[in-house]
C-alpha cells in the first residue's frame, strides 16, 4: 500500500499534487459543510407547504442554470472582500473567502447544492408519510421521527445527493476560478491546473496525469455511492439474518 | 375511561358530523366503505384537523375547537393500528415492537417486547424484516407494536380487511385475548357484520358521514338493515357447487343462485341483498348475464335516503322483502308505481358474502 502511494506521489509533480490535495480538501469541506444545509432544504421542500415554496425551489436550481462565471461574480460581490456578506464575516469570525481556499470551498457548495437538495428529495417524497404517521401515533415527535424513519429510509438518496456535490466539487471551474481566482497552492484546484497546464506548451503532460485523477475520483466516488445505496435497499428488502 | 368525540369535517363529496361516547371494551364503527370511519380515527389521532368539534380521553381534553386545544399527534397517547399495518421496513420485527415512546417517557423494555413476541406468536420471527412476514403476521406486530406504547386508546381501522380466512381467524382470537386484558377502550373500525357481532360491546353505525345508530351490536346491526337499504334473506340450500361452483338457494319467492356456501343440503343460510345490485325490468329480462330474476310486486317508492338523484322502489317478493335503489329518471321511464308486477334482477356475484363463503345460521 506504501509502494502503491510512494509511487503515485513520484508519479505526480509537486505542483500536481499540491492541486489534487487541495481539491479534495475543498471538495470535502463543501460537501460536508452544506449537507446539513441541503437536507433542511431538502425536507423543507419536500414536506413542507410554506409561502415561498417555489421561490425557494426556484434559487436553489438557480446555480444549475446560471453561467458558472455569474455565480462566480455574484459571490464575489456579495463574499468579496467589500461585499457586505464578506465583511460581515472576517469582522466577526476572522474568515477570509476571497481568493482563499476556503472561497473556493463556497463556490463549490454553491454549485453543488441543486444536485445535492434535489436528489435528497426526492428521496424524501419517496418515503411513505404513512410510516411518518405510524411513528407519530406511537410518540415520536417530530425530529424523533425525522431522525429514525425519514432519514433512513431516504439514506441512499441522501448518499446519492452528497456524492453528487462531491463530483461536483471535485470538477467545478467556472465559479471557482471567477471567485477565487487560479493561485497556486491557494486555490488552485484540479480543473484550474489542468487548465493552466494547458496555457503552456510543456504542460501537457502534467495535465493529462491529472485528468486521469480526476476521472479516477469521479469513478471511485460513484462505485462507493451505488455500493452503499444498494446495501441499505438490500437490508430493507431481506433483513438481516432472514432466510426466506 | 371513556372517550368523547364530536366532530364535523368537510369532505370532498359529502360532511362527516359525528358525535358518540365509547367506553370500556370495544366499539364498533361500523358503515360501508367510505362512510368517514377511517377519518375519525385519524381526526381522535390528530393525523387530520376537523373543522370544529370537541375531543376528550378521560379528563384530557385532545382536541378543542373552541377553546383552541389541538394535543399533537405524538402526545395524544392514541394508538392507531392501520389497515395495511405500516410496519417500518428498516427494521426488524423487534425493532418495530420497540419503537413506540411511551407517554410516560420512557422506551418499550426489550423484555416487554419480548413477552408482547410471546403473546403474538412471533418469537421466531423476532429478527425478521417486515417484508419477510405474512399479511397476519405483520398485523399481528403492528398491533403489539400500538399495544407496547401503553395508550389510553386504541385503535383499529379494519386490520382485519387484507387477511385470508384463516389469518382473520388468528387475528380475530388475539384480539379477543387483548379485548379482555388491555383494560383500555378500543375503538373498531369495520364494515363486517361478524366481526363486529363478535367482539364489540357497542356499535356506531356510520352512513355518509352521520351516526345512524348506536347501541348493542346484535339489536343495532339488524335495525340498520331494516332501516337501511339492505334486506337479508332466510334462504334454503338446495343445490351444492354444481359443476361451475355455484349453489341454489330456495326464497319464498323463488329462487337464487350464489356463488360460494358453506353449508350442507337443507340448511339455512342468511343473503344479504343490496339496494343497490338490484336491477328492474318491466319484461322477464332475456340476453342478461344476472343469473337471478325474482318476479316482485312494488309495494312503495320513495326518494332515496342515500342520495338526492335516486329512489327506493320497495319490493314484496313472496313473504320476503327487497329495496331497489334506482335513478330518479329510471322510474320516470318506466313510469314505476306501488302494485305494479316488476322482476328484479340481481347478479350472483353480488351475492356472495364479502367475508366469504355464506354460513349457515341457527333459527
Amino acid at each position: 500500500m506504501t509502494d502503491v502511494l510512494a509511487s503515485a506521489a513520484d508519479w505526480l509533480g509537486p505542483d500536481e499534487w499540491q492541486a489534487v490535495a487541495l481539491s479534495l480538501q475543498v471538495a470535502l469541506v463543501a460537501t460536508l459543510a452544506s449537507l446539513p444545509l441541503g437536507l433542511l432544504t431538502a425536507y423543507a421542500l419536500a414536506r413542507w407547504r410554506f409561502p415561498g415554496h417555489s421561490v425557494l425551489n426556484a434559487l436553489v436550481h438557480l446555480p444549475l442554470v446560471l453561467p458558472p462565471v455569474v455565480t462566480g461574480y455574484l459571490l464575489l460581490i456579495g463574499f468579496g472582500r467589500q461585499g457586505p456578506a464578506g465583511q460581515f464575516l472576517q469582522e466577526t469570525f476572522g474568515l477570509r473567502l476571497a481568493f482563499e481556499w476556503t472561497g473556493a470551498a463556497l463556490a463549490c457548495a454553491v454549485m453543488g447544492f441543486p444536485l445535492m437538495v434535489r436528489a435528497i428529495r426526492l428521496a424524501i417524497e419517496a418515503v411513505d408519510e404513512g410510516l411518518e404517521e405510524a411513528a407519530a401515533t406511537l410518540g415520536a415527535s417530530r425530529v424523533w421521527v425525522l431522525l429514525t424513519i425519514t432519514l433512513p429510509l431516504a439514506f441512499s438518496g441522501i448518499v446519492a445527493g452528497t456524492v453528487l456535490a462531491f463530483a461536483k466539487a471535485m470538477g467545478e471551474f467556472g465559479a471557482t476560478i471567477t471567485f477565487v481566482s487560479n493561485i497556486p497552492g491557494r486555490t488552485q484546484t484540479i480543473p484550474s491546473a489542468i487548465y493552466a497546464f494547458l496555457q503552456v506548451p510543456s504542460g501537457e503532460e502534467s495535465a493529462f496525469r491529472l485528468i486521469i485523477v480526476s476521472i479516477a475520483v469521479s469513478v471511485g466516488a460513484v462505485l462507493v455511492a451505488e455500493l452503499l445505496a444498494r446495501r441499505t435497499a438490500h437490508s430493507i428488502r431481506r433483513g438481516i439474518g432472514g432466510h426466506r | 375511561m371513556n372517550i368523547d368525540v364530536a366532530l364535523r369535517k368537510q369532505m370532498s363529496d359529502f360532511t362527516l358530523d359525528i358525535a358518540f361516547t365509547a367506553g370500556e371494551g370495544v366499539t364498533a364503527l361500523f358503515g360501508r366503505s367510505g362512510a368517514g370511519k377511517s377519518t375519525i380515527l385519524k381526526v381522535i389521532a390528530g393525523l387530520v384537523h376537523p373543522d370544529a368539534g370537541r375531543i376528550t380521553l378521560g379528563d384530557r381534553v385532545l382536541f378543542d375547537h373552541v377553546s383552541r386545544v389541538d394535543v399533537p399527534v405524538h402526545k395524544r397517547s392514541v394508538g392507531l393500528v392501520f389497515q395495511d399495518a405500516r410496519l417500518f421496513p428498516h427494521k426488524s420485527v423487534l425493532g418495530n415492537l420497540c419503537y413506540g415512546v411511551r407517554a410516560s417517557g420512557g422506551e418499550v423494555t426489550r423484555a416487554d417486547a419480548l413477552s408482547m413476541a410471546k403473546l403474538l406468536g412471533l418469537e421466531d420471527r423476532l429478527k425478521h424484516r417486515p417484508a419477510q412476514l405474512s399479511g397476519g403476521e405483520a398485523q399481528r406486530v403492528a398491533i403489539g407494536r400500538a399495544l407496547l406504547s401503553k395508550p389510553q386508546l386504541l385503535m383499529l381501522d379494519e386490520p382485519l380487511s387484507g387477511l385470508d380466512q384463516a389469518r382473520k381467524a388468528d387475528v380475530l382470537a388475539l384480539l379477543e385475548k387483548l379485548r379482555d386484558a388491555a383494560g383500555v377502550p378500543i375503538l373498531y373500525v369495520s364494515h363486517q357484520r361478524d366481526e363486529v357481532l363478535r367482539l364489540a360491546r357497542h356499535a356506531v353505525v356510520i352512513a355518509d358521514g352521520k351516526v345512524i345508530e348506536q347501541g348493542p351490536p346484535a339489536a343495532v346491526l339488524g335495525l340498520s338493515a331494516q332501516q337501511g337499504l339492505a334486506r337479508t334473506l332466510k334462504a334454503r340450500l338446495i343445490m351444492k357447487n354444481s359443476a361451475d361452483g355455484l349453489s341454489e338457494l330456495s326464497i319464498s319467492g323463488g329462487k337464487l343462485i350464489v356463488p360460494q356456501v358453506n353449508a350442507a343440503l337443507g340448511d339455512t343460510v342468511e343473503v344479504e341483498i343490496c339496494a343497490r345490485d338490484v336491477m328492474l325490468s318491466l319484461v322477464p329480462p332475456d340476453g342478461l348475464s344476472a343469473l337471478n330474476t325474482l318476479a316482485c310486486d312494488i309495494t312503495e317508492v320513495r326518494p332515496s335516503t342515500a342520495s338526492s338523484s335516486s329512489m327506493d322502489v320497495h319490493l314484496a317478493c313472496g313473504t320476503d322483502t327487497l329495496v331497489a335503489q334506482i335513478t330518479k329518471r329510471s322510474v320516470g321511464l318506466m313510469a314505476l308505481e306501488p302494485g305494479q308486477p316488476i322482476y328484479a334482477v340481481v347478479k350472483a356475484v353480488a351475492l356472495a358474502d364479502p367475508s366469504g363463503a355464506l354460513q349457515p345460521v341457527d333459527l
